[in-house]
């Protein structure tokens, strides 16, 4: 599951990513909406967010591009969107808007999970995913809460931190266990996912891997940021197993 | 499970508050609520506590009338709630004691805090280097030249300075940096919030700290007038000052309330840091308050001659108090914030905090709209050593 900033470095090339992506190298694209204090995000997205909000784009840019294209494309769509961009306009128009726009689901990883009961019935008439993410440090009580209120997938962390290049990859075989013993929905595993290899290792236990900074990083080092994406991400997903 | 079993209805001011962060904190919140719902049921905390402030930040700090200035403003008396006193120059140290008792209770060893104006830094290093914690605090760039003095005296104290050159580079750029540091380092360290802002229990925990300003203050104020006081006022940034002596006084209804923010330039867009007299309701660094964001939820800019007051969020609980109407928020410039820090000066012999300045210019207002018979009190949050250079190349030499 490739992860990049919408409207980074301009809103033509995330187009340009949504269009030219392979339907076999990912299943569901997930499109960051830029915020201007990532807490959660290490340097690499952080700076990729803040460089999308100073060429001007608002959510408004992100959702009218993914209306233009979202016929166009047969993967899933997920918008990660910090909680003080949902709650600005009133978290229940926000995600009526996403749904229009065409989006098939939200992560929104900084919600207040007492809260979340207050939007699940907007996310529920739209059919929408919701993802809320389990860290290593969730205790088995708190986990009873998130799992059911989540629909589509379950945001596993592999690690405590931020978002970020890593060389190494915790075993995430006990977090996977523990999860998969309370839900039957898929698990996606994110946060320092950065090469074929660990991809193959994350799907050798979970359902799917996120991978962020590492896809960013080859953009901001190329002059064709769109066609870096591109490379990069067919790369990874030569970490996935053939049948899938 | 239903939603009332989940909900931290501690948490919650009206409809502020809340606990709005990335779930890898969720357990170190938890742990911290834990530790300090046993903290406050077991008598040797309080104890030691209370020792401390009296022993070591030097409490009770006196309640000082302000003779001149009151003659000065033409109407109320004014006294001084003299937090400038508490060692280390302000009421920050309250704060900082009762959080590293905490994290002792919780066997951390490394502590983290955020500074705008520098004297949380300084007031968070100086209760680690009490404790013997390891302390590192984040600190804009744009503070780190404006409050030189107190990077130093943290360093003096055994703290790492590290120097934050995100976005703005002030005081909300440290906290990301310090929530991010957080983040990585969760299992052992404790992060020391400066004030009554970010995701439950901090505000709670912080007002709770603080508090003791105005438990001191009510007492005080019957030994020098006999009565209640008819005004407190307290300049606000993220708030701790001032509902640490608002807190004791919201149910009696006689005693008004004035939050002063940052005025800074004028009341246009990214020129003040007024964060309840302009801002909206919205979701910033972990809890649902009022803030200044634009109309898509990206975080404004702001603007304060004062570090401390320079943020564009408020504590939730000041949020909840401001729709309730029981405290009244105004602005007050950089100007008139100046001006009242040489006024202070010259006529009560005291140096405020550019950030008290603005508590000072708000005060002289309204003491002139009020009665000779009646009493206000000014929270003067901190002394101004730290703001000295800044005030001279704002001022000039003064010759
Ligand atoms: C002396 C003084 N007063 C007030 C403040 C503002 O903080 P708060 O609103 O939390 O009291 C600061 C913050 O740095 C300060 O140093």
């Amino acid at each position: 599951m490739p992860f990049v900033t919408a409207g980074y470095p301009d809103i033509e090339t995330t187009g340009a990513i949504l269009s030219g992506l392979d339907p076999s190298w990912a299943d569901i694209i997930e499109l960051g909406i830029p915020f201007s204090d990532p807490i959660a995000d290490g340097p690499i997205i952080a700076a990729s967010m803040h460089e999308a909000l100073q060429t001007g784009v608002r959510p408004g840019h992100v959702f009218e591009l993914v209306r233009s294209i979202r016929a166009d494309i047969p993967q899933g769509l997920v918008a990660m969107v910090s909680t003080s961009i949902v709650e600005r306009s009133g978290a229940v128009g926000f995600i009526e808007e996403a749904a229009r726009a065409g989006f098939d689901g939200l992560i929104i990883p900084d919600v207040d999970l007492d809260r979340v009961d207050e939007i699940l019935p907007t996310i529920d008439a739209h059919e929408m995913a919701f993802s809320l993410l389990v860290a290593p440090s969730t205790t088995d009580a708190r986990l009873e809460s998130i799992l059911p209120r989540c629909r589509g997938f379950i945001y596993m962390l592999a690690r405590a931190g931020l978002t970020g290049i890593r060389s190494e990859l915790p075993d995430i075989s006990p977090q996977v266990e523990r999860i998969r013993r309370l839900t039957d929905l898929p698990i996606a595993v994110g946060f320092g996912i950065s090469s074929a290899e660990h991809v193959s290792t994350v799907l050798a236990h979970a359902d799917a891997a996120i991978v962020g900074s590492a896809i960013v990083r080859s953009m901001g080092t190329s002059d064709d940021p769109a066609a870096a994406a591109l490379d990069t991400i067919r790369a990874l997903s030569s970490g996935r197993p053939p049948t899938a | 499970m239903t939603m009332k079993e989940t909900r931290h209805i501690d948490g919650w001011f009206g409809e502020f508050g809340g606990r709005y962060v990335p779930e890898t904190l969720v357990t170190a919140l938890d742990q911290l609520e834990e530790a300090w719902a046993e903290a406050k049921s077991d008598p040797e905390f309080e104890l030691e506590f209370t020792s401390l402030l009296r022993d070591y930040v030097g409490r009770a700090t006196p309640l000082t009338h302000a003779p001149r200035l009151t003659e000065h403003a033409g109407g109320a008396n004014i006294w001084l709630k003299r937090e400038d006193l508490a060692h280390t120059g302000a009421h920050k140290i309250n704060n900082t004691i009762g959080q590293a008792l905490l994290t002792r209770r919780m066997g951390k060893q490394r502590v983290i805090a955020e500074t705008g104006a520098g004297q949380h830094g300084v007031a968070t290093a100086t209760a680690c280097a009490r404790f013997g914690l390891e302390c590192e605090v984040y600190m804009g760039s744009e503070d780190v030249r404006r409050q030189s003095l107190n990077v130093f005296r943290m360093k003096l104290l055994g703290a790492k300075v590290n120097v934050v050159e995100d976005g703005s580079c002030t005081l909300k750029d440290a906290t990301n940096a310090a929530m991010r540091n957080w983040m990585e380092t969760v299992d052992t360290t404790h992060y020391i919030i400066g004030s009554v802002v970010g995701p439950h229990p901090f505000p709670t925990l912080v007002r709770t700290f603080q508090s003791v300003i105005g438990r001191e203050t009510r007492t005080q104020c019957i030994d020098c007038f006999g009565r209640l006081p008819d005004r407190i006022v307290a300049c606000v940034g993220g708030g701790s000052n001032a509902a640490g002596i608002f807190s004791d006084f919201i149910g009696d209804a006689g005693v008004g309330l004035i939050g002063i923010e940052a005025g800074g330039r004028g009341a246009r867009p990214g020129d003040h840091a007024s964060t309840l007299v302009h801002g909206e309701p919205g979701v910033l660094h972990g809890s649902r308050s009022i803030v200044l964001q634009d109309p898509d939820g990206q975080t404004s800019t702001v603007h304060s001659c004062s570090a401390g007051l320079d943020y564009p969020g408020v504590g939730p609980e000041h949020a909840h108090w401001h729709v309730e109407g029981r405290v009244d928020y105004r602005a007050v410039t950089d100007q008139e914030a100046i001006d009242a820090f040489c006024l202070l000066s010259e006529l009560e012999g005291c140096i405020p905090a550019l950030e008290t300045a603005h508590a000072v210019a708000g005060a002289v207002q309204e003491a002139g709209t009020m009665h000779r018979d009646q009493h206000l009190v000014i929270n003067l949050s901190g002394r101004g050593d730290k703001d000295a250079e800044e005030a001279r190349r704002l001022l000039g030499d003064l010759d």
